[in-house]
Formats: C-alpha cells, structure tokens, sequence
C-alpha cells in the first residue's frame, strides 16, 4: 500500500486546484477520479473535447484547459479511471480496471461534487427521458447530440445553458417548458441586493435568454403538471403539461428535464460526517469549518460537494482546503497561511453573492419535491410517492424504516435518485422538519464491487510490489498519456 | 430490440473508430467515449428492463449516479454501461429483469433467467 500526504477523490475543479496548491506546498497527493480524464463534469472531456466547433460549449467550458494543464506536476500522481467504494480512517479502497487497492493517506479532500437534483414526475423513467446534465456530457465526451422532436424542461442556469449549446448545434428544439413558479420571481425579490453584486451572473443569464430568443426557440413560462407518455413499446412518444389554465400535450422523442444540482453526499456520509438540512437550497450540505473540514478530522470537502456554489467557487474552495492542508502538516506557516485564506475567503464571498438570488428563484416547484402520489420516486426498487406517504402516517420513523418495508433506496443506485424526496415526503407526511426525519445510513461500499475486488485486498496487502496490471504510476504525471485503457 | 430515437452525431475532432458488439449487432463507436453513448449513437434499446416490474428503461444521467444504463459488459452483469469506456470488440448484452448468482462458472447461462426468479 503507497501513501501519500493527501488523497483526494475527484478531480474536478476543487479536486485539480487543491491538487496544484497542495503540491506546489511539497505534498505528495494522490489524484483520484472514475473517469479516464481530469475536468469533473463541468471541465469534462476539456483536455480532449469532441466538438470540433468550440462556440457550441462556450468559453465557460474551455475555462478549464488551464487547470488541466497545471496537473502536470511531478509530486501529483494520476489515479484516473479509479472507483472508491470505501474510505476508512487513514485508508480508502479503490478499483481501477476491475483490480481493487488500497491508499493511505493523511489527510482526505472529497471533491466529489453535485449530481442532478431528481426530477420524480409521472413517467419520469421512460426511455427517451434524460437529463440535461446527460445530454451536455454526451456534448463534451462524444459530441453527440439527442434526436427530435426534442422538449427542454424543467428550471434553472442549466436548463438555459444546454438550451443555448443544443441550439448553436443546429439542433431544432421543439420547446423549453420552463416550470420556475411565478411566485418565485417575487420570492427572489429579497435577495437582489446580492445579485447585484453578481452582476456578471445576471448579465450572463440576460444573454442566454436574449440568444434563445433570437434563435427563435420557443420558450413558454408557467408550466406545471409534466407527463411523459410512452408508446406501445414503452419508448417515450410526447409529453403533456398544464399551461395557463389548460392541459396540453406536445409529441417528442427526447425529453430532457433538469431541477437544478444538489451536492452529491454519498462518499461524505458513508464516513458518518455530519449534514444538515439547507432550507434554501433544498438538499442535505455536509457541515464544514471555514476551511472545508468535516465533523471527522482530517476530511475536507471542496467543491459543490459542500454546498452548491458553482466552477469558480469551488476552485477557490479546493485552493483554500489545500492550503489548510499544508498547513496542518506544517508545509504552509501560519503568517503566509492566514494572508492566502483571507484572500481566497474574499473572492469566494464574491463569486457567491448571486447564490441567495439564485436559489430563491431556482427553488423547484412543489410538485418536483414532493410528487403526486402515483409518481415513482424509488427508480430501482420501483416504490411510489404514495406508499412512501402511507408509511410515514402509519408512524413509520425515517427514510430507514422506510426502507426496510418498502426496499425505496435499496437497489444499485444506493437511494442517489430517491433520498431527497422520501425525505421531503415523510417530512411532509408526518408534519416534521426534513432535519428531524433524516436521511438513508450510507454504508460502503458506494460502489457495487465484486467480491473478487474485495478478496484482492487481501493480495494487496500481502504483496509487495503489485501485480503489473496495478503497478504504482510512474512519479512523473501521467495526465498526458493517451486515453485508452 | 427496437430502433429507438438515437443520437446525431455533430462534426467532430478525429479519433480512432472502436467497433463494439452490441447484442450481437457490430457498433461503431468512437474511442474514449463510454458504452451508454455508444449504444444511444446506435439507436438502440431500451437497455434493460426492471427486476420488479420488467418495465423498459435506457440510460439516464450519463455520469455514474442512476444505474439505468447497468448493461452486461464482457460477460460482466449490472456493469455501468456510462462508466465503461468502449474497447474493440467489447461484447455488451442488454439485461432482462433480475440478475442471478452463477450457479457454476458458466455465467452466460445464468445470466438469461427471467424477470421475478429467484425473488
């Protein structure tokens, strides 16, 4: 087993930008992530992007060559293609082309970031449906583009955003239904002076809404009740929604729906960190210092993964965990430390004052938090909204109990797809706060592993060196080897 | 297995063609990206259908979080077809309700049984 000083898990924005800082402090780090390329989602693919037209994903996008390039760093080691499924005190466990290892390590950053908020409606799980987070990475890893007739739904930055690429494509989009509640706008109203202050953000959403206009997309407000309907071979074939007091229907082949990003908190609670309820923002948020360290010492969060701030946010917050990092193990003096925090907390403040304004008008609609009864909100184990509801009234205690009688957060996708909302239900159901009612106990392993890659622990304890097809990585990053595995 | 709404693709940077086999039909596929989009590309599905209710379902998120897309991958069942780079000559099989434990080491065999069994 090879340690390292700092592992960290995700090499998104948070997870490259600690990576340079912690190295450029003299820290041996070790750079972990499932896909085969550095970039998160955000910055996927960006050192090899597929599109050949670069206006189509947008400078935002490119933004990110810049991180990807400083990898190149000797004292940073490359553990691309590479599957956590456990972390414990010191050590994590991972699989890298179907051989599982350990690391050790003595501080651990998760960078692990957001996942799409579920979007539970009726028909949600037909094929056809898609989000819109999975129609950008097709963008950016395949340049592929979804088929029409072709409907947009849904709320937030995204929906306009990939509204925007899929249209410079040349891909004609049927309709974008946005389901924002008109009492949002009112709602965010509070929250102006911050936008303000985030002005560029604003500006940069006026554009889209300005370029979706000028390219004749039809936009419509004020849409509720989405349904999607599948033919005779279940395959999706239009959706219906409610418009203006009028239930409506438009024919499609490819739905894509998005609700915003919620940070994803599978690794952070299979550790027992504690989380509490955000209120605004509408999901579970590890609770943090101000330099990112969890409740168990030692582990910092960067990144969306803490609370949804967005690339630049969490770059600035990956460069802020790291130099803590280096400083708790005395590569970083507290006069040089302290100045680099204050900086870093400075412009962090900054590129998050859009947030409050952002989160009140983007909160989603009701019925996306907490579906209409006959909704499945368990994809896997196939559970709908209302037995989630009839348990609760029948004294059911927590989404765990829950579980067990009715299997919802059972099947292999760990309760990613439904925790939010049997939550948000049995709170709902049993008239108490979401914080009270709790959430899944996420036990590892995070990742379905073969009882062969638990087995060849054992072997990787008790050899030394490795098996070749495991062999520690050369010291000289490797980031810019050819992709194929 | 239908031909379903498949993906276009946009005008591209090169890269190196993968052919892949998916339920026994030869797809071209391009290197680096995942097997999911491979399929998607292809137009074809519905990638699996459910253990509970045998009811159709394709890839969803693409970034590793639904486990819609679990596909068998070289013999290998429930693998992540969006986490699973393509590589030439991949065999990829379309899963059919419920997986069940091998009962030797023939897994092609036990990899057929039908939605409900074993539950």
């Amino acid at each position: 087993m090879n340690h390292y000083d700092l592992a960290i898990i995700g090499a998104g924005p948070a997870g490259m930008a600690a990576a340079v800082t912690a190295a450029e402090s003299g820290l041996q780090v070790a750079l972990i992530d499932e896909q085969a390329r550095p970039g998160g989602q955000i910055y996927r693919n960006v050192g090899s992007p597929a599109l050949r037209q670069r206006e189509i994903l947008g400078p935002d996008y490119y933004a990110g060559e810049r991180l990807v390039e400083a990898l190149d760093h000797p004292q940073i080691t490359d553990f691309s293609g590479a599957m956590v499924w456990e972390v414990r005190t010191d050590t994590l466990c991972l699989t890298v082309d179907g051989q599982s290892r350990q690391i050790g390590f003595q501080r651990l950053l998760i960078a692990t970031g957001a996942q799409e908020r579920p979007v539970p409606f009726p028909g949600w799980t037909t094929p056809g449906v898609m989000t819109c987070g999975a129609a950008q990475i097709m963008l950016k890893t395949s340049g592929l583009a979804p088929n029409g007739p072709l409907i947009i739904a849904g709320s937030g930055p995204l929906l306009l955003l990939i509204a925007c690429q899929l249209s410079r494509a040349g891909v004609e989009i049927e309709a974008l239904l946005e389901t924002t509640p008109r009492r949002r706008y009112l709602e965010s109203l509070s929250a102006w002076p911050g936008a303000l202050r985030g002005w560029r953000y604003l500006l940069k959403g006026a554009s889209m809404l300005a370029e979706l206009r000028r390219r004749g997309v039809k936009h419509l407000t004020g849409v509720s009740q989405l349904r999607a309907e599948a033919d005779a071979e279940g395959q999706l074939c239009g959706l219906s929604y409610h418009r203006g007091g009028h239930q409506q229907r438009l024919d499609c082949a490819t739905l894509l729906v998005h609700q915003g990003v919620v940070p994803n908190v599978q690794l952070s609670r299979s550790i027992g960190a504690a989380h509490d309820w955000d209120e605004v923002q509408q999901c579970w948020r590890p609770r943090l210092d101000p330099y990112g360290e969890t409740t168990q010492a030692g582990v910092f969060i960067a990144g969306d993964g803490g609370g949804i701030g967005g690339a630049l946010v969490a770059e600035l917050q990956g460069r802020r965990a790291a130099n803590r990092i280096a400083n708790q193990l005395s590569r970083l003096g507290a006069t040089e430390f302290e100045h680099r925090a204050n900086s870093l907390q400075r412009q962090i403040d900054f590129q998050l004052a859009i947030r409050p304004f952002l989160d009140r008008l983007y909160r989603p609609a009701d019925e996306f938090l907490r579906p209409s009864d006959e909704t499945l909100v368990c994809r896997c184990e196939e559970v709908r909204a209302g037995e989630i509801r009839q348990l609760a009234r029948g004294g059911c205690a927590g989404p765990n109990q829950a579980k067990a009688f009715s299997r919802a957060g059972m099947g292999p996708c760990q309760g990613r797809l439904c925790g939010l909302t049997v939550s948000q239900l049995m709170a709902e159901a049993s008239d108490r706060p979401v914080a009270e009612v709790g959430y899944y106990n996420i036990r590892s392993p995070i990742k379905p592993v073969t009882l062969g890659e638990v087995a060849g622990l054992a072997a990787d304890q008790d050899q030394q060196p490795q098996a070749p097809q495991i062999a520690e990585p050369s010291a000289v990053s490797n980031y810019q080897r050819s992709v194929s595995r | 297995m239908a031909t379903v709404s498949n993906f276009k693709r946009l005008p591209a940077n090169a890269a190196a063609e993968v052919c892949i086999w998916v339920e026994g039909q030869p797809v071209t596929a391009r290197e680096g990206e995942s097997v999911a989009a491979a399929v998607l590309a292809a137009g074809l599905g519905p990638t699996r259908t459910t253990p509970v209710s045998d009811s159709a379902r394709s890839p969803y998120c693409m970034m590793g979080v639904c486990f819609e897309c679990l596909m068998e991958i070289d013999g290998q069942a429930n693998s992540q077809g969006c986490m699973t780079a393509v590589e030439e000559g991949m065999q990829v099989r379309f899963q059919r309700g419920i997986r069940a434990v091998p009962a030797d080491t023939d897994t092609e065999k036990s990899t057929e049984k039908e939605a409900g069994e074993n539950r």
